[in-house]
């Protein structure tokens, strides 16, 4: 079964709080833009492990690849 | 973290990022890279003139599935540098940009360069090692 980029920006908008998400693919490979800011005071790594967490081991599989580009905004 | 005494594996992947001062986990190898997220992280680390240990993921799922559970981090390519997880190739690819990923590597300071980091011990002796390891250091 194959993914829509509309779900995944469903899903990272709706798991992580605050969050809007542009998402682009072809149903395997997908490129993310996200910002927010449950990202505010993170580094880069926990930034992006806290989208991955959205898929879990749908990542890899399922997901193919999911290039990120996040942008922590204050919060208010 | 409670994992089994024993598993060869994991701690072939805890040794060669501890042994490796900068070591990158990819699909393929650094000439003959097997997927494009890979591909560009070797090149940033290669316009770099970066020495580095590099690991093909792709000959045993293990590999990756030991990887993945020792990191946290799901995907490939994944950078270590001084034992610790840079990121995969967004991350590397922005902190390369933004310079971070320089200064990451020392290449303002005392650089990583020319340390006797064990060449080619990884891949030495008769047994087969579960990891191959290209060192390029």
């Amino acid at each position: 079964m194959t993914v829509s980029p509309d779900e995944l920006k469903r899903r990272i908008e709706s798991e992580i709080p605050g969050t809007r998400a542009a998402v682009s693919g072809d149903g395997h490979h997908f490129e993310a833009v996200v910002e927010g800011p449950a990202f505010a005071g993170l580094s880069r790594i926990a930034q992006h492990k806290l989208v991955y967490d959205v898929f879990g081991t749908e990542l890899g599989d399922r997901i193919h690849a999911l290039s990120l580009k996040i942008t922590p905004t204050e919060d208010r | 973290m409670s994992e089994p005494a024993s598993n060869p594996m994991r701690e072939a992947l805890q040794s060669a990022i501890s042994e490796n001062p900068v070591i990158l986990f990819m699909k393929g190898t650094p000439d003959a890279p097997a997927c494009g997220f890979s591909a560009r992280t070797v090149a940033v680390l290669e316009t770099l003139e970066q020495p580095f240990a590099a690991v093909n993921v792709l000959p045993d799922p293990a590999i990756r599935q030991e990887l993945s559970a020792l990191s946290g981090w799901p995907t490939i390519p994944q950078l270590f540098v001084r034992g610790e997880l840079v990121g995969g190739c967004d991350i590397v690819l922005e902190m390369y940009d933004n310079g971070e990923l320089q200064q990451l590597l020392g290449m303002d300071a005392d650089a990583a360069k020319g340390q006797a980091v064990g060449a080619g011990t990884a891949t030495d002796g008769g047994e087969p090692a579960p990891l191959v390891i290209e060192n390029l250091l």
